[in-house]
């Protein structure tokens, strides 16, 4: 029983992890057509972000400066890369992206000179405490709460404002909505400012668990919630947070069993598969006919 | 026709210019420390980094230009490359670990499945000295590299089957993650007196076991640097004859618009799955090549990472030109092995000043930095999709087209 729950508990604080992630995924393929591949290493460098700073300042200062920074990170990416992309082929902006995760790469093992980074405690997320006979870190419980609290948050951002609405308008029909008045560019850089804002928020619930940050530590878990976002229905806010909780569930579960636990990265991508073949559009996904 | 006779006449043209340079580098190779000490003998003695460019840059040719038969020439855009290569690296290896060396090797598990190497089964028939032993190991190498390349066809197959159906981004990705599985199955303890695991695979024959060595273990003559050539050269002779064949222009078409060349008669699943299946099978060839330049082969430095690298290089050398992504492979090697190991050094100057900046790694940042530059603002590459000898053409042909405008 208290196995379980620890099982359960812990699927639930990575799934909610990769939520925060995955969002930024979806948000940006819902409006560019875009896979991000350089999200996973925002991550990372939120991570180190926060390393540096708390070097530096107290903990309740550079908590909020990482998020800043990281936000601005995603805006100076987005600027730089993808905007001069903006006419050419899907390939080449997927392309870039891949440069640009490359660069981020090689800059964090020149910054760090390829050692290991201790993550800094954050003392309130990182107590330990008792749940149905489980012990574990308090951020296990406080993720799916702030996950929630967020998503509810984002949802009335985009249903509710103006630019909510615009970035809804973009996603459907992105030449239209451009003669419609809306500035583009203006709605695609908020986008790349809430999903690195959001991934900066996963890095430190992320790092609060693992401890160690490394330039590659973005990459998997940045895969694995682009992951959760196709399987949620790429495009879908709510579907890529459902996605990532049972993706979080099922690979704890297969990391508790010694025999098949090399196998929990490669299960996400079997799932990925699978779905791809039997419902391409994923759980919530609109289906789209392509027009001749 | 005399359009024709003159391609032949050129091709042979190039098939000797060819010749002379493997040749020569074979000469150089095992001449190269005679010379009087200075530059020449620094560049050309057979420690030197140029061969181990040469060899990496040649396996990595082949490799991309498997991956621009799919990314470049079909339009598949694939991200499961080095999934193949590891296929096709641990096959070769598991092919041709001599028996005697199985125990060493597979220590940890007690010793291997498989209890044969294939250079020891033609050794069986050719004897295991002198010419005899030579013939059974080119054939043993080289039927074990065909089966490279047929396991990662097949697993490419498999994974064709519900994989190919989908378009440009999800094919990617769910190309990528097939690699990530791949890797994982490899590292199971479960297969690992077949696998080893995750240790390595060692103590098959590398590219220096092509070296003719005389009786007092003394080397005569080196091949080591031309075998890979050699390899990689006839691989992509055969995906150049591919591209130009019927099946190429079918694999354009599908390339430039899928809906219309459907509609022109053109099998889609066949040609996408034929297409697939052959770069996968280059793919494994390159990974058993660079088994062999790398001397051990490990299931973990078969990441995304390389995967990701290899399209760079497609991208810095054209998508959708042979020779462009040949030369980039070369330049690419060349600049992150050799010519940029400065950048890692910290320098000081002679009056004092330390350049600042220069650390381990600083290589890899100024590299990224010139891709991002290649790929943001020289979105062509090096070559565009033209192919070495277009641009010799161009030229010849240009001051007819002036006059003819005039």
């Amino acid at each position: 029983m208290e196995y379980l729950v620890s099982i359960i508990l812990s699927g639930i604080s990575v799934g909610g992890q990769y939520a925060l992630i995955a969002i930024g995924y979806t948000m940006v393929y819902g409006i560019l057509r875009l896979i991000n591949f350089a999200h996973g290493d925002v991550f990372m460098v939120a991570g180190l972000f926060m390393v540096y700073l708390s070097a530096s300042m107290p903990i309740y200062i550079a908590i909020p400066l990482v998020l800043i920074l990281t936000a601005l990170l995603g805006y100076i990416i987005e600027r730089v890369a993808y905007k001069p992309l903006r006419s050419a082929p899907r390939m080449s902006v997927m392309i870039s992206a891949i440069g640009v995760s490359y660069l981020l790469q090689n800059l964090a093992l020149y910054i760090t000179g390829g050692l290991n980074q201790m993550y800094p405690k954050i003392q309130f997320l990182s107590d330990s405490i008792t749940i149905l006979g489980a012990t574990t870190r308090r951020v296990t419980v406080i993720t799916p709460i702030l996950v929630i609290i967020l998503i509810i948050v984002l949802t009335q951002l985009i249903n509710h404002t103006k630019i909510g609405m615009a970035m809804r308008a973009v996603s459907k029909d992105y030449e239209t909505s451009e003669l419609m008045g809306i500035k583009i560019n203006n709605v695609i850089s908020m986008t790349f400012i809430i999903g690195s804002f959001l991934a900066g928020v996963g890095s430190m619930l992320y790092f609060s668990n693992y401890a160690t940050v490394v330039p590659l530590s973005g990459s998997m878990p940045g895969l694995k919630a682009f992951v959760a976002a196709v399987f949620g229905g790429i495009g879908s806010i709510p579907g890529a947070v459902i996605g990532a909780f049972i993706i979080g569930i099922c690979e704890s579960a297969i990391k508790s069993y010694s025999m098949i636990s090399v196998f929990s990265d490669a299960f996400t991508f079997a799932l990925l598969i699978v779905i791809l073949a039997v419902k391409p559009t994923g759980l919530f996904g609109e289906k789209t006919i392509d027009k001749v | 026709m005399i359009k024709q006779e003159k391609n032949h006449k050129s091709s042979f043209i190039a098939a000797i210019i060819l010749v002379a340079f493997l040749i020569i580098l074979t000469l150089l190779e095992t001449f190269g420390s005679q010379f009087p000490e200075g530059f020449l003998r620094k560049t050309f003695s057979s420690t030197s980094m140029l061969y181990t460019v040469l060899k990496k840059g040649a396996t990595y040719a082949l490799v991309t230009v498997s991956m621009n038969l799919l990314n470049g020439f079909t339009g598949l855009f694939s991200l499961g490359q080095a999934g193949f290569m590891l296929l096709g690296a641990y096959t070769y290896g598991i092919l041709t670990i001599p028996s005697a060396a199985r125990d060493d090797v597979y220590y940890l598990h007690g010793g291997s499945a498989i209890n044969f190497s294939t250079q020891e089964i033609f050794g069986s028939l050719f004897g295991n000295s002198g010419v005899g032993g030579a013939v059974s190991l080119i054939l043993g190498v080289l039927i074990a590299i065909i089966c490279a390349g047929l396991v990662a066809a097949f697993f490419a197959y498999l994974i064709g089957l519900p994989v190919l159906r989908l378009k440009s981004d999800y094919l990617a990705i769910a190309t990528l993650g097939f690699a990530e599985i791949i890797r994982a199955v490899f590292q199971w303890d479960k297969l690992a007196p077949i696998t080893n695991g995750a240790n390595m695979l060692k103590s098959y024959p590398t590219f220096s076991s092509f070296n003719i060595t005389n009786s007092n273990g003394d080397v005569i003559l080196r091949l080591s640097t031309v075998v890979p050539f050699l390899i990689a050269g006839v691989c992509i002779w055969i995906i150049v004859l591919l591209i130009n064949s019927s099946y190429g222009r079918a694999f354009k078409a599908i390339r430039e618009d899928e809906t219309a060349a459907e509609a022109m008669g053109i099998n889609l699943a066949k040609h996408k799955r034929l297409s697939f299946c052959i770069s996968s099978f280059f793919a494994g060839v390159g990974g058993a090549m660079l088994a062999m330049y790398a001397s051990t082969v490990q299931a973990k430095t078969f990441t995304s990472a390389m995967t990701y690298e290899l399209l760079l290089i497609v991208v810095i050398g054209g998508i959708g030109s042979v020779s462009g992504s040949c030369i980039a492979s070369f330049l690419y090697i060349a600049c992150s092995e050799w010519w940029l190991r400065f950048l890692d050094n910290e320098i000081i100057l002679s009056n004092g000043f330390k350049v600042p900046l220069l650390r381990n790694s600083f290589r890899m940042v100024v590299f990224s930095v010139v891709i991002m530059i290649i790929v943001l603002f020289f979105r062509r590459g090096i070559m565009g999709n033209k192919e070495l000898p277009d641009l010799f053409k161009r030229r010849r042909k240009k001051p007819e087209q002036q006059e003819a405008a005039k």
